[in-house]
């Protein structure tokens, strides 16, 4: 590359611990860009997001161009380059939760959080985003809360989950 | 031969291909996207759909992609079925959804892939209601314009800038319909092969940014086969020319010399002949010091009075073509005239042209240099001295994953597969420099080692081939030697490559031992020896060994024997110290400078002739693969401007030299030089003369839908000017004749009925990725060899404390010199600078972007450190501003420069001109 | 019925409790686990468990139905070429409508890694994946458990229960998103590359994973392996009602009065399953018509209730048996948007490589939204008719992800069509807007 300049930018580094679970996973690979989903998950669980800065830390640990490590982030749903809230809730939009009326419930909680599929709430807590069939369908319908699966969703739990409906969500 | 059916047809075609390439060979209309002849079938764009019968009885059959389909005796096909037909309408109704439909203002309109298979496969009307995709375009740098909206998503790009050029910055983003062709920030492209992006790209997502804001349409251009100038590789160009400007270049494609790629040098380093700072009428320096316009008339008549009985001296032009080289050389004779290299260079290419001549390897061409199977480079960073190769040595380690493919038996083309298959198991490719080089990704092993020190790998790795004991006394790498000779001799077909780019005549000697070696052993080997510019070889086949040299010259002139002095295209302040050349000019009484461009030779001359470059003028130059190859004038030069020849023959004449008495045209001048010099007697071959014409008729310079001839100038005129006459080539500056099976070295631009891209070369050759029907382009001028002699052991290097042994860095922008003064190029062309190992830097007391003044205030440049730097060797920016008092391999003392700036942007040669217009 | 003939009819799932609790080893072990594995690598040689599975007429439980022994048998034994082979589990279930994998996965992960070890003794991988879908935290959690509980006992590591076979498996949690379930865009997502089916040939039998043999397995699928190898090729085949042989999960979800998954002999009538085990339509509800099996099969209709579910039986019928879990169409529901869903997603997971999937299904969603909300015209119907040809039909696209997208609107347009055209005509959704009633 022609402009193999010796005065590159700063690369941003990584923790400790993310480093050392990212080694873990490039120990049982062949090649170091092999443990690039690995890496994004890693970073991403510790630092809520995979932000430009962390991308190109982690393409440079890998070895490997942001260019391309970024081709793989943004392939992948669950790889967030914007910043999500404290928790994701992933609202399943797939076909028998919609048969029982996901579409009805995404109303509700985005009302009672004031927030529409991939939007994050303004205290940062929650953000809403719709995933493909979450493989409970016989429990429809189901949203998973962090890493919690929600079955039957109903009102009650809404309630539990996220307190009381706003007010003029009436 | 296979013989397969096509809509009841039979045909016995080349076992081994797919079917799309197959079916272009045959000269079919088949639509594609994603399928390349370099790159091969992914089966993305699903455009080349046939319909497969499994028998004559089966009616249904099923569809399968032509690109991905081998050919096997007894198949059966349907291109022209309706359900196929059906499919592929559909397909670019698909594409369509998103495209943005702005034909009108798209840099690609006219010559865009995407319109043609529209209307092949015509598809005409849009029923789709709904929302277009829409892209944020990123700035890509001064070469390559982004466009994303335009995007079908076929990847070539990515294909052909990571898979086959080896670039990491781009690449597909995000997924479904929303793919995106792009870097993760906004930035300029790194690969030397960026601007392909413009071709491979089927529609305008990637434009010729230089083109982008002058720009002209594909078919209002007038075009000409031409010949990059910009290194010794030779690759074949068409450049388009409208309204007296330079607008463009795109490959011209050679089997044997480019293929279908170009570097960016080569793509974008022309733009210097629309520079302002080119000369249009001849200047007589008055006794202000200034300079007087004059016509030509005026300036013959000056020529003839600064010549006549006068004691002549010529130094020619590595740059120039061969016919103005040698009739300068006849004008001022043979042994008065320097061929124009400084006195270093000379050497090296003297001695590459002997080592290559007298070696028996095989002199490959660039098919050859792909099919090695394994390679040794000594010395050279052929990225930057002959990119070309580079990429073409890129493909060759590739031929490891090839034969692992043929045990499954998948075919090259299947390139997913193949690439999949192999990982990244590659052929070997070894890579001895004094640091880093581009290459190193796709290297087996690669040291940095002084120039020496290559030399004594070389030799060592020579000795193993033959099977002596590798370890010579202080070796610094006996295993490295050992272990590269067993991946050569273990080779079909080994290749080394060295070059003058090291600065080392030893390095290129060690290279020819090598392949000596290998030949010797039983080995189809080949040896290719990268030169400086474009004309080198030419220069040194004209001049033979033991030329006057520029010391010669400069040391004859100061003893008062040299009352005039001309110089063509050359400046001269770029080939040695400033004071030596300042002295040289300064002794002779008359300084005739033929040149194109006003630069600090251009200002010492007392006469100025204005020069056409070789853009605007015909000429013959040779490559490093001893090939001759004619380029002619794209367009007319304005005003005064005449190419070399023409003035010099028609000074010669002024001066009633009898051996030119019989010379007309440019054709006499080939075949005098052909006669009078015999290792250039080949050249005659390189093209036809300008009697040829092509059944009966000349080949255009302008497509058929060339529009405005006659208006083009009505703000000026309103009388329809006459179109120029070509006396020197079958060429018309017209659009009447034939650009069709005419000879390959007359290839003017590419069209045929509904190809109006460049995808359309296929039916310029014999077959996809053939020679040209015509016949590939140039004449190659000789043979290898009966063999090198042996060379004596060198001493290692040692690096001494308090010095440093200077050896060349070359980069593709900036040490070239007219390309680096192109629009685009001249933005990323950098100061020069110096590199240093990271503890040679601390022993200095400096760091990257400190100052250091090289020897007795030689140069003071900025420092790099670049750890993969031997120690005591410093790497300087060959051909950058600041660095042309350095002499490779010069030992030299650096010392902190306490009071240097970063200098923001500085002109590389000699900045400041004179006072031309 | 005892326990004992419970699972022998119910292989798979008998450990699967009520509460849904996962076995553990000590459990797994004390239910009969790991003798399977005992028997193959203690008795038989690879070439004999190809044997027995070849036998068994065991076929691939991903949903296409192929021949497991078969497949297997396409990787070279042999191989001069240095390098691994591996084994892979596809456990990425997204296909909409399908939760049988998670099942097995959280309830007994222990029956995978046994099913996986076999097989992988069987094809002698040196390093087996199992590639789970991101959202199934817990499952990915049990499974490194067992996998280390397995090392413990010696039945993962080196020199397994001293037979000098090793096998090491690792847990790989993909990033979300359905394409990875395509084999070979798993094996490119496994590489940590964007997730894009490779062309076949070759197949990943021969250069998969790293461009070395590998072989791509369903959860379902491998959770047989070790069965059979100790029950035996007959046993199995003795299972299925049909010509098809073992037991299969089912399930059922939508408008039903017990949606759930149940393990039953392969070849148990479609009414059997809606109606015993799913309890039949909702109150209030009638059934107009079901996808056999998962998002991406054709719709029948009431009158194929009675239609075995094996492979050659739905096949026969015009749709696919896919996973085996159905997913209902009831008279409540508007089959547009239920159709339009299904696109939505498939048109949003395409992985965007080939022009019909993804130009196509984005294409064909649009029609489908605008039809739905009223904005529909008469050109449409035909759009949707080309789309179907131009996408769904096998051979025109990369992979089989867009010819399974058109699988419900082909036949949706065959059996719902004057739905369809009511909308275009009434410029509205005759259910309402949502299309649920
Ligand atoms: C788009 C697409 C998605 C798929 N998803 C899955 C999946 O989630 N799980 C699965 O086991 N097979 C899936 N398959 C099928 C696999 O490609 C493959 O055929 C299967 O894993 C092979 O396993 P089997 O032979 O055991 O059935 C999918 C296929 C396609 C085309
Ligand atoms: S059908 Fe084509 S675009 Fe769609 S998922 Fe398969 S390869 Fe990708
Ligand atoms: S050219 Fe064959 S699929 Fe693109």
């Amino acid at each position: 590359m022609w402009t193999g300049d010796c005065v590159s930018d700063l690369i941003p580094t990584l923790s400790e611990q993310e480093l050392a679970a990212i080694d873990a996973e490039i120990a049982h690979l062949p090649y170091r860009a092999a443990a690039a989903i690995d890496a994004l998950k890693i970073v991403q669980a510790h630092r809520g997001w995979v932000s430009d800065d962390s991308l190109r830390a982690i393409a440079s640990h890998l070895r490997m161009s942001a260019d391309e490590l970024d081709g793989i982030a943004t392939f992948y749903n669950l790889v967030y380059r914007r910043p999500v809230g404290e928790q994701v809730i992933l609202l399943c939009n797939s076909i028998s939760c919609w048969i029982k009326g996901c579409d009805k419930l995404q109303q509700t909680i985005g009302e009672r959080l004031g927030v529409g599929f991939g939007e994050t709430t303004a205290d940062r807590r929650f953000t809403l985003l719709p995933v493909p069939c979450l493989g409970a369908c016989d429990k429809a319908p189901v949203m998973l809360v962090g890493e919690e699966l929600h079955e039957n969703v109903s009102g009650e739990l809404l309630q539990q989950l996220f307190g009381a409906p706003a007010q003029e969500g009436s | 031969m296979p013989v397969i059916h096509i809509d009841g047809r039979a045909f016995a075609v080349e076992a081994g291909g797919n079917l799309l390439e197959t079916c272009l060979s045959l000269g079919m209309d088949l639509p594609y996207f994603c399928w390349h002849p370099a790159m091969g079938s992914i089966g993305a764009c699903r455009q080349c759909a046939v319909v497969q019968f499994r028998d004559e009885n089966d009616e249904h059959g099923r569809m399968v992609m032509s690109c991905m389909t081998p050919v096997t005796d007894g198949a059966r096909f349907s291109l022209s079925g309706e359900r196929a037909a059906r499919f592929r309408k559909t397909v670019v109704e698909g594409l369509m959804l998103n495209h943005p439909h702005d034909c009108p203002v798209c840099a690609e309109g006219g010559e865009c892939h995407l319109q043609d298979m529209t209307v092949m496969t015509g598809h005409r009307d849009r029923v789709y209601r709904g929302l277009k995709n829409t892209h944020r375009n990123q700035y890509l740098g001064p070469l390559v314009h982004h466009e994303m909206n335009r995007c079908i998503t076929c990847y070539r790009c990515t294909r052909f800038y990571v898979d086959y050029a080896g670039g990491t910055d781009l690449a597909a983003q995000a997924s479904h319909d929303h793919v995106y062709f792009g870097r993760q920030t906004d930035g300029v492209l790194q690969s030397e092969f960026a601007g392909n992006l413009v071709e491979v790209c089927p529609t305008g997502v990637f434009t010729d940014r230089t083109l982008v804001y002058d720009y002209t349409r594909k078919w209002d251009l007038q075009s000409a086969p031409s010949v990059c100038a910009g290194c010794a590789v030779g690759c074949n160009t068409i450049p388009g020319e409208r309204y007296g400007r330079l607008k463009r270049v795109h490959n011209r494609f050679n089997a044997a010399v480019n293929g279908y790629f170009l570097c960016d040098r080569g793509r974008y380093g022309a733009g210097f002949v629309n520079s302002e700072r080119r000369l249009l009428y001849p200047g007589l320096r008055n006794a202000e010091g200034r300079y007087d316009a004059l016509d030509h008339r005026a300036a013959l008549q000056h020529l003839q009075r600064a010549c006549s009985g006068a004691r002549l001296a010529g130094i020619g032009s590595p740059r120039a073509s061969v016919e103005a080289n040698f009739l300068l050389r006849e004008l001022v004779g043979a042994d008065h005239f320097a061929p124009g290299f400084s006195t270093r260079q000379q050497a090296l290419v003297e001695l590459a042209l002997r080592l290559r001549r007298d070696s028996r390897a095989a002199l490959p061409d660039i098919r050859g240099i792909e099919s090695a199977d394994a390679v040794l480079v000594l010395g050279e960073d052929v990225t930057n001295t002959a990119p070309r190769i580079a990429l073409a040595l890129r493909q060759s380690v590739r031929n490891e994953a090839f034969a692992l493919a043929a045990e499954l038996q998948l075919q090259p083309w299947q390139d997913e597969a193949v690439r999949t298959l192999a990982q990244d198991r590659r052929s070997p490719l070894y890579i001895a420099a004094v640091g880093d080089t581009p290459l190193d990704d796709v290297a087996a092993a690669r040291v940095s080692l002084a120039p020496d020190d290559i030399a004594r790998l070389g030799l060592a790795v020579a000795a193993s081939v033959a099977g002596a004991p590798a370890a010579h006394e202080g070796e610094r790498t006996p295993a490295l030697a050992a272990q590269i000779a067993a991946a050569l001799t273990a080779a079909q077909r080994p290749l080394v490559v060295s070059g003058t780019g090291s600065g080392s005549g030893a390095v290129m000697e060690a290279a020819a031992q090598v392949s000596e070696a290998l030949c010797a052993a039983g080995k189809a080997a080949m040896l290719c020896l990268a030169l400086p510019e474009a004309n080198a070889m030419g220069q040194a086949l004209l001049c033979g060994p033991g030329a006057l040299d520029l010391a010669g010259l400069t040391a004859r002139a100061a003893s008062g024997d040299i009352d005039t002095l001309i110089v063509l295209e050359n400046d001269l302040y770029r080939r040695g110290p400033r004071a030596e050349i300042e002295g040289l000019l300064a002794a002779c009484r008359h300084v005739i400078v033929l040149d194109g461009m006003d630069n600090a030779t251009t200002s010492a001359a007392t006469l100025a002739l204005p020069a056409a470059s070789h853009i605007e003028s015909e000429g013959t130059l040779v490559s490093l693969e001893g090939r001759a190859q004619r380029h002619y004038p794209v367009f007319q030069p304005p005003a005064e401007r005449y190419p070399g020849w023409m003035w010099l023959l028609a000074c010669m004449k002024e001066l009633e030299r009898t051996e030119v008495r019989e010379l007309q045209h440019f054709d006499d001048i080939i075949r005098a030089c052909a006669a009078r010099i015999p290792a250039l007697a080949g050249i005659t071959a390189a093209a036809p003369d300008h009697h040829y014409r092509n059944a009966g008729v000349r080949v255009p310079r302008q497509p058929h839908r060339y529009s405005g001839r006659t208006a083009m100038h009505a703000d000026l005129s309103v009388h329809e000017p006459q179109q120029p006459v070509d006396e020197e080539s079958p060429l018309a500056f017209s659009m009447e004749g034939l650009n069709r099976d005419q000879p390959g070295a007359l290839l003017p631009f590419v069209w045929t009925p509904g190809w109006n891209s460049n995808q359309g070369v296929f039916k310029f050759e014999t077959a996809v990725g053939g020679p040209l029907r015509g016949g590939t382009a140039g004449a190659r001028l000789f043979e290898p060899g009966a063999g090198v002699t042996a060379t004596a052991a060198f001493a290692p290097f040692a690096a001494q404390p308090g010095t440093w042994q200077l050896v060349p860095r070359q980069r593709i922008f900036g040490s070239d010199e007219l390309s680096a003064l192109s629009p685009g190029i001249c933005e990323l062309v950098q100061p020069g600078y110096l590199e240093l190992c990271a503890a040679d830097a601390a022993s200095l007391g400096v760091g990257s972007g400190d100052g250091v003044t090289v020897g007795d205030d030689l140069a003071t440049l900025e420092v790099r450190v670049n750890d993969t730097l031997v120690p005591g060797c410093a790497g300087y920016a060959e051909g950058h501003a600041g660095t042309a008092n350095l002499a490779p391999l010069a030992r030299v003392s650096l010392r902190r420069a306490p009071q240097w700036q970063r200098h923001s942007a500085q002109l590389i040669g000699s900045d400041g001109g004179g006072g031309h217009v | 019925m005892n326990s004992a003939t419970a699972d022998l009819d119910r292989p798979l799932t008998r450990n699967v409790r009520p509460d849904r609790a996962p076995t553990d080893m000590a459990a797994y072990e004390a239910n009969g686990g790991y003798r399977g594995l005992r028997r193959a690598i203690g008795e038989l040689s690879p070439a004999d468990c190809l044997q027995i599975i070849e036998d068994s007429k065991l076929r691939g439980r991903g949903g296409a139905g192929f021949p497991t022994g078969m497949k297997w048998s396409f990787v070279p034994m042999q191989d001069v070429s240095p390098g691994p082979k591996y084994l892979i589990c596809n456990a990425d279930e997204m296909e909409p409508g399908t939760f049988k994998d998670r099942l097995l996965l959280e309830c007994d992960p222990h029956q995978l890694l046994e099913g996986m070890i076999c097989a992988a003794y069987t094809i002698q991988a040196d390093i087996a994946y199992i590639f789970i879908r991101a959202e199934y935290h817990r499952a990915a959690r049990l499974l490194r458990e067992a996998i280390a509980a397995c090392r413990d006992k010696g039945y993962l590591g080196n020199d397994i229960l001293g037979s000098g076979y090793s096998l090491s498996i690792h847990v790989h949690a993909s990033a979300g998103r359905y394409i990875c379930g395509e084999e070979t865009a798993l094996i490119n997502a496994l590489e940590g590359k964007r997730a894009i089916p490779r062309a076949k040939p070759p197949f990943p039998q021969v250069s998969g994973l790293w461009g070395r043999p590998t072989i791509v397995n369903n959860v379902e699928t491998l959770c047989n392996v070790h069965h059979i190898i100790e029950r035996g090729a007959d046993w199995f085949r003795s299972l299925g009602r049909t010509a098809d042989a073992g037991t299969k999960l089912y399930g059922v979800s939508g408008r039903v009065k017990n949606p759930g998954c149940w393990e039953l002999p392969i070849g148990t009538p479609v009414r059997e399953i809606i109606e015993d085990c799913a309890g039949g339509m909702e109150r209030g509800y009638r059934l107009r018509g079901f996808l056999p099996g998962g998002g991406s099969t054709d719709f029948l209709t009431p009158e194929h209730l009675d239609l075995a579910m094996d492979y050659d039986t739905i096949g026969k019928a015009g749709s696919r048996m896919g996973t085996g879990t159905m997913i209902i169409l009831d008279d409540k529901t508007c089959p547009v948007a239920f159709v339009g869903n299904l696109m939505a997603f498939f048109a949003q997971e395409s992985c965007g490589f080939c022009t019909p999937c993804r130009n196509g299904l984005p294409w064909s969603s649009q029609v489908l939204q605008d039809i739905e909300h009223g904005r529909g015209q008469p050109v449409d119907m035909d759009t949707l008719e080309r789309q179907v040809e131009f996408s769904g039909t096998i051979g025109n696209t990369h992979c089989a992800l867009a010819p399974g997208a058109m699988e419900p609107l082909a036949s949706a347009l065959k059996y719902f069509r004057e739905d369809f055209q009511r909308h275009i005509d009434e410029r509205r959704c005759p259910w309402c807007d949502g299309g649920r009633g």
